[in-house]
């Protein structure tokens, strides 16, 4: 395989496919690498429904398979591999990945992001076991059971609506005491007789025998506590970047993230990133594929220069 | 050329339980992303560990019985049978290298 390109894009969800879209049509020898399977964290979503041109929405993991094929029929080349370091040697930076090392003139960051832990006693134990991060993957072995979604966000309510056509019952616990959720899906959660929901509560500890069986909540105003019965808690309170490859190359916040310019450059010429890794993204799909087309066309201008 | 092998309930037991090799089975559904991820690097240690370790694939939609049996309630889950016992549990989608810890574990 060729080992020299132009540009390296790591990560295929919406952010580097559309940076690898307008890198390739810019005709720059252009690398995704992708560690599982191209479309990122929308390919989880059943339904997409806010990215324009699709009047009735579309699946998450068709949306992705169509700009990876869009990608690559201007010359995108993709591999699947982990990046476990970028090297920078002189201009040129090497990516060093479990498939071999690539080298390059610029790299584009589009790693993204992954759903964060509660961080509490039983979660790890029963992850697999009533535990889930994956709603469209997990919903089925929850058949006419109750069910609790932890989080308020637009991901904790579609996978709530989701959970609906198969759980008995399902109960929404969320921090505060209103969703931050867009208010289209407010309107569907409400109207939905299946969707009960716990306000200004929080998870304590999820607790079983060899599966989850309840959850011991606290008030967050009152402090009285409370258990839930429930056979199933789906995670849904946020998302974490997928920098840790980065550390000691790029400088981070302290959660993680990348700090980049309005034209994509983070504090290395020649390395941008685009998309949820990016501080204060909006974490939508078309501001992550806004970025990664950004990033692409200064990428193509750092190159010529 | 070793290839992961397609199981279901009904030969669940001759294929895994009285396997000589311990196999490695990966319950999953077509509509599950990440086991759509763990595929490939499936394959690839059919391949890779052709002789030593057995791959095996199990729809949980097709295959309810099995998956209930050894409760799982997530995909993908792989378990990792030896002389009929379930002796490795993974929930979720791994990379490649950590897939190959277990299954090396497991072989010592």
């Amino acid at each position: 395989m060729n080992n020299e390109y132009e540009v390296v894009i790591i990560g295929g969800g919406p952010a580097g496919l559309a940076a690898g879209l307008y890198a390739s049509r810019a005709r720059l020898n252009s690398l995704l690498i992708e560690k599982g399977l191209v479309g990122g964290q929308i390919a989880d979503a059943e339904l997409v429904e806010n990215y324009p041109g699709f009047v009735d929405g579309v699946s998450g993991l068709e949306l992705g398979q169509l700009m990876h094929q869009q990608a690559t029929k201007y010359g995108l080349n993709t591999i699947i591999a982990e990046v476990t370091s970028i090297e920078l040697q002189g201009e040129k930076k090497v990516v060093m990945t479990t498939k071999g090392n690539f080298t390059t003139k610029a790299v584009i960051i589009t790693s993204g992001s992954e759903r964060r832990k509660l961080g509490i006693p039983g979660e790890d134990k029963f992850t697999g076991r009533g535990v889930s991060y994956c709603a469209t993957c997990d919903a089925f072995f929850f058949k006419e059971q109750p069910v609790a979604v932890v989080g308020g966000g637009n991901a904790a309510i579609t996978e709530a609506l989701y959970l609906t056509k198969f759980a008995a019952k399902v109960i929404v616990i969320h921090r505060r005491e209103q969703l931050r959720a867009t208010r289209i899906l407010q309107e569907k959660a409400f109207s939905e007789p299946k969707i009960e929901f716990l306000w200004n509560t929080v998870v304590e500890e999820i607790e079983g025998d060899d599966k989850v069986k309840q959850l011991k909540l606290r008030q967050v105003k009152t402090s009285e506590k409370t258990t839930l019965d429930v056979s199933g808690v789906f995670v849904a309170i946020g998302l974490t970047p997928g920098t840790g490859f980065l550390r000691g190359v790029l400088p981070l916040d302290a959660a993680g993230y990348i700090a980049t310019n309005d034209r994509m450059e983070t504090e290395i010429p020649g390395i941008f990133a685009a998309g949820d890794i990016r501080l204060n993204s909006a974490r939508q799909v078309i501001t992550a594929a806004g970025d990664g087309a950004t990033a692409a066309i200064y990428a193509e201008k750092f190159i010529s220069e | 050329m070793s290839e992961p092998i397609t199981i279901d309930d009904s030969n669940f037991d001759q294929v895994v339980l009285q396997a000589e090799m311990p196999v490695l089975v990966d319950f999953w559904a077509p509509w599950c992303r990440p086991c759509l991820m763990v595929a490939p690097i499936l394959d690839e240690l059919a391949e890779e560990y052709s002789g030593r370790v057995n791959i095996a694939r199990l729809n949980v939609d097709q295959s309810p019985k099995a998956a209930a049996k050894y409760s799982v309630m997530a995909i993908p889950t792989m378990l990792i049978f030896k002389e009929g016992k379930p002796v490795s549990n993974i929930v979720g989608f791994r990379p490649k290298a950590e897939l190959k810890r277990s299954l090396d574990a497991v072989l010592d």
